[in-house]
């Protein structure tokens, strides 16, 4: 099926021209504004660009050169992160950092510099980037890493895109002696233990991350499940695969989330496990992508689309402050099964605006309803403004212009390396409106 | 293991149809016009497994360096499993009402080029006593219509020629798959608007490919409801179907 370049959360819809590039470019258009695009799984505006046009990567996702004894792979910026495991897994080798979808592109996931599980030992995914090339539309090609052109590599590391094409990026691999996970699930009941549990697993455990019900409240609030885990030892049996995915064929004339199939969403999600831990070996897929397992899931929010609000609050304000944000959201009554708390750890990222930083992320989907989604965004920002912290750039598509320069210092400096030609409408929205 | 050659290598559809037979470790002999596009495709199916990629520059429409070329991949290669012929052009209809030296070209490339290259193959396999040859035709081939019959004109040429093909070698245990792909979204197509559900993607279309030649289907369309659309514009009555704009 061929996509129309709309972003993931198919908010804002807007009519986007796109151009598919089949072959690594030597030159880009000179005439007129543009955006590099890969798999188009920012859920906002970063990677449109309204009134230009897309020059999309999807095409352009060969392999360059993969040694399976360093681990070091070279590829063109349209090979997803489900390219790499095809091939780097069989070998021993895996994904140091993954975000919850294998579909992204390696240069979607260097320009917005994303985390995963294991941010609290890995850092970000541009931690691990050893090169690329740049491609700017004046035609210089620069070949970036951390000791050379570095403030070109600090620029376009989570750059959003802006600084130039991204032709081919080489990646340092990860060994794993299995990549199947030993999982534990762990349900508990409120906020205060989730922090527990965090700082409990920091140590032993490469992968944490928790599902939480955003719709419990008072002494239940923050409650869900945590799940941890590690690789499996070389030994053990590797669970196989499951089944064919399974994909979302229509676009719902409504969105099937609302408040009444949340609330029995949450409940029965919450309640599925019984036992207060349950322990099991996973295939990797299941463990870090349950979402892929649905292709389209996007659709089911039906034709208004929908936005994520993903933030992160310093750890001295994490506790007050994600227990007034998930307040806020109770009080409103109009969340998400889709919410998600994770701790990062103290690893710096990069990019000169990186969004991971030490504290603790919460990211939602909220179906759009118009002006209802607005005036609860606004109050969600409050608290993360008076908090000290940011919102995501990957997952937004509101976020205030005096708020974006708040949570990114280095967006002026970004703006020195921004190609002439090349600009997003999210990057209109904040720095040029 | 198999051993392939691919002509047309550097279109989007054999792309996605070398990158599932790289997976499974093949020795691949690509031809395509361009050397550097050959080059960057071995390094990336040498990265997914096939077992070894040659490379071979030729334009299909040079009929007298096919023996070349075929001769050259059993040097490499030693044994020939199988040859897959997967280039084409989108012709401009208008530029070939035009003129006939732009339709006699299309009609080369499209359907002349084909008939040099199988007599070749046929003629190899049928000595050997084995042999696949899978080659792309299309939906185009099965009526002609207004907008594009120099096209569907080579087409069909290819479609009956492999059916006689087909007929032919069957005694010998070689194998011809014509394969009849509908709207696909490559570069060849890419003046079309390609928004709706017919259109299907190069790595659809390939995986269907992959599954004809394993289970050595005769003719396919790609996706498989194209089989329905055809059928249905084949049957209508041709006092009927001259006034439509197709």
């Amino acid at each position: 099926m061929t996509k129309p370049y709309i972003s993931w959360g198919r908010y804002p819809y807007r009519e986007q021209k796109g151009v598919d590039l089949h072959w690594r470019p030597t030159s880009l258009p000179g005439d007129e504004l543009f955006l590099p695009q890969g798999n188009a799984r920012s859920y906002g505006d970063s990677c449109m660009l309204e009134g230009g046009k897309v020059l999309s990567t999807r095409f352009m996702r060969r392999f360059i050169g993969f040694d399976p004894d360093t681990g070091l792979i070279q590829c063109e910026a349209g090979v997803t992160l489900a390219d790499i495991l095809s091939v780097a897994e069989p070998q021993g080798w895996f994904l140091p950092v993954t975000p919850g979808t294998k579909f992204a592109t390696v240069g979607g996931a260097l320009a917005n510099d994303v985390h995963g599980k294991n941010h609290h030992v890995e850092g970000t995914f541009g931690r691990h980037v050893t090169r690329f090339e740049l491609l700017r539309s004046d035609g210089s090609v620069r070949l970036c890493s951390p000791s050379e052109n570095t403030e070109w590599f600090n620029a376009t590391v989570g750059g959003l895109g802006i600084t130039g094409f991204v032709t081919w990026v080489e990646i340092q691999l990860k060994k794993v002696g299995n990549s199947a996970i030993n999982a534990e699930n762990i349900k508990y009941r409120n906020l205060s233990e989730f922090f527990e549990l965090s700082q409990e697993s920091e140590q032993d455990y490469e992968y944490t991350v928790a599902w939480v019900d955003c719709l419990a409240s008072g002494d239940k609030l923050g409650r869900g499940h945590f799940s941890r885990g590690n690789h499996a030892r070389p030994v053990q049996p590797r669970p196989s695969k499951p089944a064919t995915a399974l994909s979302m064929p229509i676009d719902p004339s409504l969105s099937l989330v609302n408040s009444a199939s949340l609330k029995a969403f949450n409940w029965l999600y919450y309640n599925r496990q019984i036992e207060h831990v349950r322990y099991q070996t996973m295939h990797y897929d299941p463990f870090f992508y349950p979402l892929d397992h649905i292709h389209d899931w996007n659709r089911m929010y039906g034709p208004k689309g929908f936005l994520q609000y993903q933030c992160v609050i310093p750890m001295e304000h994490s506790h007050s402050a994600i227990t007034e944000l998930l307040n806020r959201i109770s009080r409103a009554n109009y969340g998400s099964f889709l919410a998600v708390l994770k701790v990062f750890g103290e690893v710096a990222s990069p990019g000169l605006i990186s969004f991971p930083r030490p504290g603790t992320t919460l990211a939602l989907d909220f179906p759009y309803r118009g002006n209802q989604t607005m005036q609860l965004f606004d109050q969600l920002d409050d608290v993360v403004v008076q908090a000290g912290g940011a919102l995501y750039p990957a997952k937004d598509a509101n976020m205030k212009a005096e708020h974006f320069r708040l949570f990114y210092p280095g967006a002026d400096q970004l703006k020195t390396f921004k190609d002439p030609n090349i600009t997003s409408s999210f990057w209109k929205r904040v720095m040029e409106a | 293991m198999k051993n392939w050659i691919i002509i047309g290598a550097t279109s989007a559809i054999s792309e996605s149809v070398c990158r599932i037979w790289s997976v499974r470790g093949y020795k691949l002999f690509l031809v395509g016009r361009d050397e550097k596009k050959l080059v960057i495709l071995g390094d990336d199916y040498s990265v997914r497994g096939a077992s070894n990629v040659y490379t071979h520059v030729m334009d299909v429409n040079q009929f007298e360096a096919h023996e070349a070329c075929w001769n050259a991949a059993v040097e490499q290669m030693g044994r020939i499993d199988g040859i897959f012929i997967a280039h084409g052009t989108l012709p401009d209809q208008k530029a070939c009402e035009a003129s006939f030296s732009t339709a006699q070209l299309e009609i080369n490339t499209n359907g002349m080029s084909v008939i040099s290259l199988c007599t070749k193959a046929a003629n190899e396999f049928e000595k050997a006593g084995k042999g696949d040859i899978a080659v792309i035709s299309s939906v185009a081939g099965d009526r002609g219509r207004q907008s594009n019959y120099v096209y569907g004109a080579a087409k069909g040429l290819v479609s009956i020629y492999l059916q006689g093909l087909r007929n032919r070698l069957f005694k010998s245990g070689v194998h011809v798959t014509t394969i009849k792909p509908g709207f696909v979204d490559t570069p060849m197509t890419a003046e079309f608007d390609k928004g709706g559900p017919l259109w299907a993607s190069a790595d659809q279309v390939a995986n269907g490919i992959v599954a004809a030649i394993d289970k050595r289907r005769n003719v396919v369309y790609l996706p498989w409801f194209w089989w329905g659309i055809m059928n249905i514009i084949k049957h209508i009555p041709e006092a009927i179907f001259k006034r439509l704009s197709l």
